[in-house]
């Protein structure tokens, strides 16, 4: 029963990382750019929210759709003025970039915040704390449910854009071939800012929950960073369901490897994500992908 | 050479806060030479230096604690260092750039866990060389000096000579076109596999120096990724590729943090604005904006590209 319990948290965590390695996959996927300060970008949603919580008093959850927009315009903004660049450079310039990025925006909320821990969990209702109790040994948290459910909903909600709506074409156009895009027409400038934003404003969704779950401070961006890398990487770089299942599968091994010793449970999760690394990339296999991300 | 037997007189001319201070400097210099060897030579970049060189400090701390004497400890702490990076490169370098860059930083993490979970490394809260105590601190302050300049001597040279070599030149042509050296027959994974190496015995002997020099660490300070963004700033703001500029870039990542050492965030804020800036409209650097207007290079390695008129038979 013990390790049902452990396999329903690995859901639930996962479900959470999926969330976060979302935007990182979408980045990924239509340019081909792994965004080093996406994890800072997640913090800094979380902060803008938590903000939003001090001077006004509502619940997490309106803060962060107060938020939204700002980090949606703050994507556009940051594709433009600094990804747009670093994309015509070359491969190592973007990871250098968006390096840098992230050492600014850490510092800077630790100047305006200070290095204290924060947390929203005081500010999302009954959801912090609220469960079920299936059995004596396995309870469900509602707050874990909401983070499956709202992940399902997201990568549904993304799926359905990418395949239905003709932005969502124009997106896996340029994602394709961005040459070939923009002979019929499509603008890549303005998809790559779409695809930014899109993907920001889902990372600070990751940051609202890494908020109301458990505590944030300045420093946090790294660490989930890592794990949304993990994520994507597991469930296969390049595609979208993939990261939800490798979110899953980083938090299974997670809670599982921790059922072995509490101090193994982030060691388990990165041991996980070396032994894909080997398997996938283990072979010197070249794959349409991994040709196309050496250009 | 010169200027290193100059510099072998420091100790004898200055305090030991000073001495203290240009070990920081030679650390920060042996750091971007080695971190611009894998990513300006090699293209490989790291973002997970700081394994090697939290091995190599806490290889120090292990060995003194065996009971051998500091120094020679440090030595060998060094060749640990770099024996760890020959495995972990027959695994690291089927990586692609991405992959390669994160994923050097979750093996730094890995052995970060790892020491953190054995006592008798101190786990978290960190460890002191102790064993240090039997030197006079002057005297130790001199000969951690004096040590660091001969392990940043001895890397300094071995790239240079290096690059020197008929082994320089496929190591300067996988710098400027990766695809274009393997078309011509460079063994381009087996010179990858020595830079990483190389860089692996180098930042293991920068982490020996850090616990010799402040003769305390703790996992979250020593295998942080801050070493990273250090190394990165450094040779992008010197000059990746070239030679001279991670010195150039060392020297003013030191000049910085002596100034502003009272700033806080503030500095760390402006080095990272600087890097970006740096890699999105400079990224040869500074020095590499310089060698490329004025022609200067300060010590001969590279090649060098000229045209010669063709003498026909008619004109001699």
């Amino acid at each position: 029963m013990i390790l049902v319990n452990a396999v329903v948290q690995g859901i639930f965590l996962g479900a959470f990382y999926a969330v976060l390695a979302c935007g990182l996959s979408i980045m990924f996927g239509v340019m081909r750019i792994i965004n080093l300060a996406h994890g800072d970008i997640a913090v800094l949603g979380a902060y803008i929210a938590f903000v939003i919580v001090e001077r006004t008093g509502v619940s997490a959850f309106v803060a962060f759709a107060a938020a939204l927009p700002i980090m949606l315009v703050l994507g556009y903004v940051l594709q433009l003025t600094v990804l747009e660049r670093s994309l015509k450079a070359g491969i190592l310039t973007p990871l250098l970039a968006t390096f840098g990025l992230s050492i600014v925006i850490q510092n800077l909320l630790l100047l305006t915040f200070s290095p204290d821990v924060r947390s929203l969990g005081g500010a999302a209702g009954g959801f912090t704390t609220a469960s079920w109790r299936v059995t004596s040994q396995l309870s469900v948290s509602a707050l874990g449910v909401l983070v499956l459910a709202v992940a399902v909903v997201v990568f549904g909600l993304m799926q359905l854009f990418l395949s239905r709506t003709r932005a969502g074409w124009a997106m896996r156009a340029t994602a394709e071939d961005a040459d070939a895009a923009e002979l019929v027409g499509i603008d890549s400038r303005s998809v790559y800012a779409r695809a930014t934003a899109i993907a920001v404003a889902i990372a600070s969704l990751g940051g609202l929950f890494l908020a109301i779950r458990s505590v944030f401070d300045p420093a946090s961006g790294p660490t989930q960073l890592i794990f949304a890398f993990e994520a994507v990487v597991i469930g296969g770089m390049g595609s979208l369901w993939g990261t939800l299942v490798g979110g899953i599968a980083l938090g299974l091994a997670q809670t599982l490897g921790a059922q072995v010793n509490p101090e193994f449970s982030v060691l388990a999760g990165h041991l996980l994500f070396l032994a894909v690394l080997v398997v996938r990339f283990g072979r010197g296999r070249i794959t349409l992908r991994t040709l196309r991300l050496a250009r | 050479m010169a200027v290193a037997i100059g510099l072998a007189f420091v100790p004898l001319v200055f305090d030991p806060d000073v001495v203290q201070k240009l070990t920081n400097l030679l650390i920060l210099v042996l750091l971007a030479a080695m971190w611009n060897a894998l990513a300006g030579y090699g293209g490989l970049l790291s973002v997970g230096q700081q394994a090697f060189i939290g091995v190599g400090a806490y290889a120090t701390v292990f060995f003194a604690s065996l009971g051998i004497t500091p120094y020679l400890a440090m030595v060998l702490a060094m060749v640990l260092a770099g024996a760890v990076s020959i495995p972990i490169s027959l695994f690291a370098l089927r990586l692609r750039a991405a992959q390669f860059a994160i994923g050097m930083w979750v093996i730094a993490e890995v052995i970060s866990i790892l020491v953190r979970l054995d006592q008798n490394l101190g786990a978290g809260t960190g460890i002191s060389l102790i064993e240090m105590n039997q030197f006079d601190p002057n005297y130790r302050q001199a000969y951690t000096f004096w040590l660091a300049l001969a392990f940043t001597a001895l890397f300094l040279s071995a790239l240079f000579f290096l690059l020197r070599s008929p082994m320089g030149a496929s190591l300067q042509a996988i710098r400027d076109d990766e695809d274009a050296a393997r078309s011509l027959g460079v063994r381009v994974a087996s010179r990858k596999r020595l830079l990483f190496v190389l860089a692996g015995f180098g930042c293991g002997a920068a982490g020996v120096l850090i616990v010799a020099n402040t003769l305390f660490i703790e996992p979250g300070s020593v295998f942080s990724v801050q070493w990273t963004a250090y190394m990165i700033f450094m040779v992008l703001v010197g000059g990746l590729g070239t030679f001279e500029g991670p010195i150039l870039g060392a020297i003013l990542l030191f000049a910085i943090q002596t100034t502003f050492t009272q700033g806080g965030p503030w500095y760390l804020v402006g080095l990272g604005a600087t890097a970006t800036l740096f890699a999105l409209a400079l990224p040869r650097g500074l020095w590499g904006t310089i060698e490329k207007r004025v022609g200067l290079r300060l010590l001969p390695v590279g090649y060098r590209v000229e045209s010669r008129q063709l003498e026909t038979p008619a004109q001699s």
